[in-house]
């Protein structure tokens, strides 16, 4: 027969969706604040590079 | 087929699951705000002081950084002192000694922090700022953390200077060197932590006895402890006068220093002329005031630079004019 395992309680589930959030908009924040640093950082040299 | 089950409670105490169920909050507080808004504001005077303008997406990306370091040494903090926030009243609310967060959760949140924070900041400015940032995170999460906290009354005194660098970290990322401006900002704040401190320990001193923790009133008792307060603030005080001296304070911050520092002294020579029930008031008052005067210090200076208020140059002219004569005479 199988075992429960780890049930969570209704709460647990909200905490652990706010968690998992938190960490895809930290996430989306981290690639949109590095796009727009090497944007700013090579200007103009985004596109006039050499292929 | 067997099955790999996580038991929650698999040799542990009733009180310390070995994973938590905290929420964003619980993670929030791991990086211990409060103190990261001080290292916040002092890292953004530094960055309007600095001699170079900033692109506004550097300056955040170099802000945010900082910010994310500070609270990486935080959660790394709270991690390896969990046993003695289990005993302290002022901390036993915090998310591992409450079973929010489960260690594990702690250490590898602030690992990642760390490691993210010090790479951004890299990227974003230069290499100067993320190692001294990078050596910042490791001098208050190991240095005194693991080490200074729980072996020496001293211990707050050199893990200050954790808090002093954001400014520095901050003018690295602006200007790729550090000259003596930072160090004087450095200075001012590693000055002021002792009395901060003290002043709180003071009034908690039974909390740290019963955790343990050498605070200076716990080993060398408050009588030693009101007349270390009142020498580090007779450093401090005119120690904050530096920046007109050096040409980067004005009139404003001229004032501010002045004003402050006064009542500075007058707390901290009351603390050490009080006796008995009159202690523990003063204590109170000087450690909130002490966080009025870090702030009237770096917000006059911001207000300065962003306003373009006068007074600087003239300010530093005069004063080595004053000390040219000096060397004449």
């Amino acid at each position: 027969m199988e075992e429960p395992g780890i049930v969570l309680t209704p709460e647990q589930k909200r905490r652990r969706r706010m968690r998992s959030i938190a960490i895809a908009l930290s996430l989306a924040g981290l690639v949109l604040l590095l796009y727009l640093v090497t944007i700013v950082r090579m200007g103009p040299d985004v596109i006039e590079r050499p292929l | 087929m067997t099955e790999a089950r996580i038991d929650l409670n698999a040799s542990a105490e009733p009180s310390m699951v070995t994973v938590g169920h905290g929420g964003v909050r619980d993670f929030v507080s791991l990086l211990k705000p409060r103190v990261m808004s001080l290292v916040v504001f002092t890292a953004v005077v530094a960055l309007a002081v600095a001699p170079v303008s900033v692109h506004p997406i550097i300056a955040f990306a170099a802000i945010l950084s900082i910010a994310t370091g500070a609270g990486a040494a935080g959660a790394l903090n709270m991690w390896y002192d969990a046993d003695i926030d289990r005993v302290m009243s002022r901390t036993r609310e915090r998310p591992i000694p409450s079973g929010a967060v489960a260690p594990s959760e702690a250490l590898a949140f602030g690992m990642v922090l760390a490691v993210f924070s010090v790479l951004v900041l890299g990227l974003a400015t230069n290499w100067l700022a993320a190692a001294l940032l990078a050596f910042t995170i490791f001098f208050y999460g190991v240095v005194y953390t693991m080490w200074l906290k729980r072996a020496t009354p001293q211990n707050i005194v050199i893990g200050g200077a954790a808090g002093a660098f954001p400014p520095v970290i901050a003018w690295a990322a602006a200007t790729g060197t550090v000259s003596i401006e930072p160090i004087v900002l450095f200075l001012i704040i590693f000055f002021w932590t002792p009395p901060h401190f003290w002043a709180l320990a003071l009034v908690r001193s039974g909390d740290y006895a019963r955790a343990g923790v050498p605070m200076l009133p716990v080993v060398s008792g408050a009588e030693e402890t009101r007349r270390q307060i009142l020498l580090y603030s007779l450093v401090l005080v005119p120690l904050g006068l530096a920046p007109v001296v050096l040409g980067f304070g004005g009139w404003l911050y001229l004032a501010v220093s002045l004003g402050l520092g006064a009542i500075f002294l007058v707390l901290a020579w009351k603390l050490r002329s009080g006796h008995g029930d009159a202690i523990g008031p003063v204590a109170r008052r000087l450690f909130g005031f002490s966080i009025v005067y870090l702030f009237g210090l770096f917000a006059a200076l911001l207000a300065e630079h962003v306003l373009g208020l006068p007074g600087q140059e003239t300010l530093g002219n005069a004063f080595a004019g004053l000390v040219q004569s000096g060397l004449a005479a």
